[in-house]
């Protein structure tokens, strides 16, 4: 059962006023409950809740570098297994798109290859927002960032999202989920449920960035409510490579997640760009497909 | 028994909890050696097998973190790969113990010996020791251990030796008894460590108001090592019966008028050499550096204030300027008007033979130096 | 104040750091509307929302960056915190 009075993280960091991650980062911890090691890369989350002396950690943490946090779980993975500790303590990885799916690529699919029991939880706010808003292998098709930035001959990144979750189904994880911090009790829930799953599991959860994306920062929960409903972000689980949970939208189409933010602003001025919306519409619509989200 | 094999037996000795660690010639004997070891259940350790150096030693950084010994080993490559790590994990403070098979770097590739790995290192803020022959190799691995885990020190340590021309030879070893080595080192007492009934944050940022003193605090733990190093050399000395309270050893060099100042398995030719020219007459020396860094600069400048020549034999340059152990010799005997000649030699597994030796004391005392030596013009 | 050697810390000091004072618009919470769901508890990027012992909920100003969530999520039927402009 998930206490979510569980209070993990401090206040007095320094995320911006309104982060979808911080917001999320409380509710894993709440799912995780006591107990709980956390490592995290370089990014955000690590930025802001460690300026020495100031830390907002109050469970065991600690970062490394920025693409090496699975090799460092799996190190204490080993040393608790040694020490007869890993049936009380549980081994949590918190880390942003940037580390997960990009740099830390070779870290995270060794470490699901071996088989490592540990949990890691990416939090996706679609670009590596802590250096400035740059595109990630998470970034979603056509959005601005400060590499792929919209201009005359470019209307924001070319390419879709990286499948990481499938990525690591094939490694053979036992439970693999995706989540959005719109949700907390399914987000919740699900940490849960990987934390008390042995092996590695792997949960990617939404987190809408209001600085990175382009929207007042209260709508932080509307703009995550937004993205699942209209298809381009979909929750579900995977249980030992079986797709056993989808969370059922009432679909809407996509254009008003777009218009809600600044970084896909460039699809409506000066005019709708009709095709590159139809584009991304038939990302959402194959999302639906693929996960059966449409309540019929 | 062959060097590698030595090692592994005597890291089994050593009791690290978590080894992780990848292949890489011309290591991989150790590795082979520790996982044997491990399956046949003579090291109750959990024994990774990671994907890459860069994940060895990150692997060893959360495990050392909980609160394990730990073991990593590798060479030329895989140390380059894992650079980030290395500085990442002396700034963090942990006792981590690596071997290294000193192998030439890329490019061009070369699986030989020569030193550039470790000591392009140097600036890293790890502890380097360097073996002459494998006795010293594993030795200095249960030194290592007791020098890093002391909680004034708190440092990982390189242990190098020469890759094939130790790795790979048989010699003669006396291999430690476990009582003796649970005695010397005890169990692993980590300083701090990831434990949910005391957390803390561990690796935190540093903005500009405190970055410069935490190197700082880095740069004295080093210089700490030092006299951590003779202090427990000595003890090492009255258990084990072989003494390393000196981190520089002179060999016929009270009354030389050339030292040749080396480190690493060359200084067993030289002393052959030296035997030889010695038997000629000539007043020849060897100050044999057993550790790196902390560069023992006082005693360095101590052991050679007599001489009237230094003769400095590099397996490693410095591109661009000159061989890294003439550069720290020269530093520290600043002030003494000795000549130093920096000879650059043995690069990619090249044979130093006992003539070489000679020839290069002839060109120091003729005042010829500063050479990469040896060069095949042929080939140019 | 000792160096924390590896850049350590233990916890509780992010506290010193009141974010309160990054504000532009601040929360006012009327706890006769609160329906006392949680959902701003739960949802505060900062965890400065604390339950009080009638189970209502109290913000700590101390710490609120003003982001407006707690009020944008506010149930409709209770809609028991609305934003107020900081007065400098």
């Amino acid at each position: 059962m998930v206490d979510r009075f569980i209070e993990n993280f401090d206040c007095g960091h320094r995320a911006c006023g309104g982060c979808g991650a911080s917001a999320a980062v409380r509710m894993i911890l709440k799912g995780a409950g006591k107990n709980t090691i956390v490592v995290s890369p370089t990014g955000c989350l690590e930025v802001f809740s460690t300026p020495y002396p100031e830390t907002a950690w109050k469970t065991p943490w600690i970062h490394s570098l920025f693409e090496n946090s699975s090799a460092v779980a799996s190190g204490i993975e080993a040393s608790l297994k040694k020490q007869g500790r890993l049936d009380k303590e549980k081994i949590l990885v918190i880390g942003g798109d940037g580390a997960t799916v990009d740099i830390g690529t070779l870290c995270i699919s060794g470490a699901f290859e071996r088989g490592h029991d540990f949990t890691y939880v990416c939090y996706d706010n679609e670009a590596y927002m802590n250096t400035g808003i740059q595109r990630s292998g998470a970034t979603p098709y056509d959005a601005d960032t400060t590499t792929s930035p919209a201009g005359v001959c470019s209307t924001g990144n070319n390419r879709p999202k990286k499948d990481l979750p499938q990525i690591l189904v094939a490694h053979g994880s036992p439970y693999v989920a995706t989540a959005s911090m719109a949700y907390p009790m399914d987000l919740m829930k699900k940490v849960e449920t990987a934390m008390n799953t042995k092996g590695p599991c792997y949960i990617q959860v939404h987190t809408p960035c209001c600085t990175g994306w382009g929207y007042d920062g209260a709508k932080t929960m509307e703009i995550g409510r937004m993205a699942v409903e209209c298809g381009l972000w979909a929750n579900y689980e995977i249980v030992n490579g079986e797709l056993t949970s989808a969370k059922k939208v009432k679909r809407v189409p996509v254009d008003d997640y777009l218009k809600a933010q600044k970084r896909f602003r460039h699809l409506f001025k000066p005019v709708r760009n009709d095709a590159e919306i139809a584009k991304i519409q038939a990302i959402a619509d194959k999302n639906a497909k693929k996960y059966g989200i449409d309540i019929e | 028994m062959e060097g590698s094999i030595a090692i592994a037996e005597t890291v089994r000795l050593c009791r690290p909890q978590v080894i992780s660690a990848y292949p890489i010639t011309p290591q991989t004997h150790i590795v082979e050696g520790l996982a044997s070891i491990v399956a046949d259940g003579r090291l109750d350790a959990e024994y990774i097998c990671v994907e890459s150096e860069f994940s060895a030693l990150s692997a060893c950084i959360g495990a050392s973190a909980a609160g394990s010994r730990v073991y990593s080993a590798t060479t030329s490559q895989g140390l380059a790969l894992m650079a980030e790590v290395v500085f990442n994990s002396a700034g963090m403070r942990l006792p981590i113990v690596m071997g290294i098979a000193n192998r030439a770097i890329s490019a061009p590739l070369s699986i030989w010996n020569d030193q550039q790995d470790s000591i392009m290192m140097r600036d890293s803020g790890w502890i380097q020791l360097y073996a002459e022959d494998n006795q010293e190799a594993i030795d200095m691995h249960i030194l290592a251990y007791k020098v890093c885990e002391d909680h004034d020190i708190l440092l990982p340590a390189f242990v190098c030796f020469d890759g094939f021309i130790l790795s790979h030879v048989y010699e003669p070893i006396d291999l430690p008894s476990q009582e003796l080595v649970d005695t010397f080192l005890g169990p692993f007492n980590p300083y701090q460590k990831l434990d949910v009934n005391d957390p803390i944050s561990l690796g935190m940022y540093a903005t500009p108001e405190y970055y410069l003193e935490f190197r700082y605090e880095h740069d004295k733990a080093v210089h700490r090592a030092a006299e951590a190093l003779k202090k427990y050399g000595k003890e090492f000395g009255e258990v084990f019966g072989r003494d390393y309270s000196e981190l520089v050893v002179g060999y016929k060099l009270e009354d030389a008028e050339t030292a040749i100042v080396a480190m690493g398995s060359i200084c067993g030719t030289v002393k052959d050499a030296i035997d030889e020219m010695r038997a000629d007459g000539k007043k020849v020396g060897l100050l044999n550096l057993r550790c790196f860094r902390p560069f023992p600069s006082t005693d360095v400048a101590k052991a050679l204030a007599h001489v009237n020549t230094i003769a400095v034999l590099d397996k490693n340059v410095s591109l661009g300027a000159k061989g890294a152990v003439a550069i720290e010799i020269k530093e520290a005997c600043y002030g003494s008007n000795i000549p130093v000649y920096d000879y650059i030699l043995g690069l990619g597994g090249r044979d130093v033979r006992k003539r070489d030796i000679k020839k290069i004391v002839e060109l120091a005392e003729k005042g010829e130096g500063d050479m990469f030596y040896g060069l095949r013009e042929e080939v140019l | 104040m000792t160096l924390g050697i590896g850049c350590t810390a233990r916890p509780g000091n992010s506290r010193n750091n009141k974010t309160g004072s990054w504000r532009v618009f601040y929360p006012v919470m009327d706890t006769e509307k609160c329906t006392k769901c949680g959902t701003c508890q739960l949802i505060c990027p900062e965890g400065c929302i604390n339950q009080n012992p009638d189970k209502t909920y109290s913000i700590d100003l101390d710490f609120c960056k003003g982001c407006g969530m707690c009020a944008e999520e506010c149930p409709d039927k209770a809609k028991a915190i609305h934003m107020v402009k900081e007065e400098k």
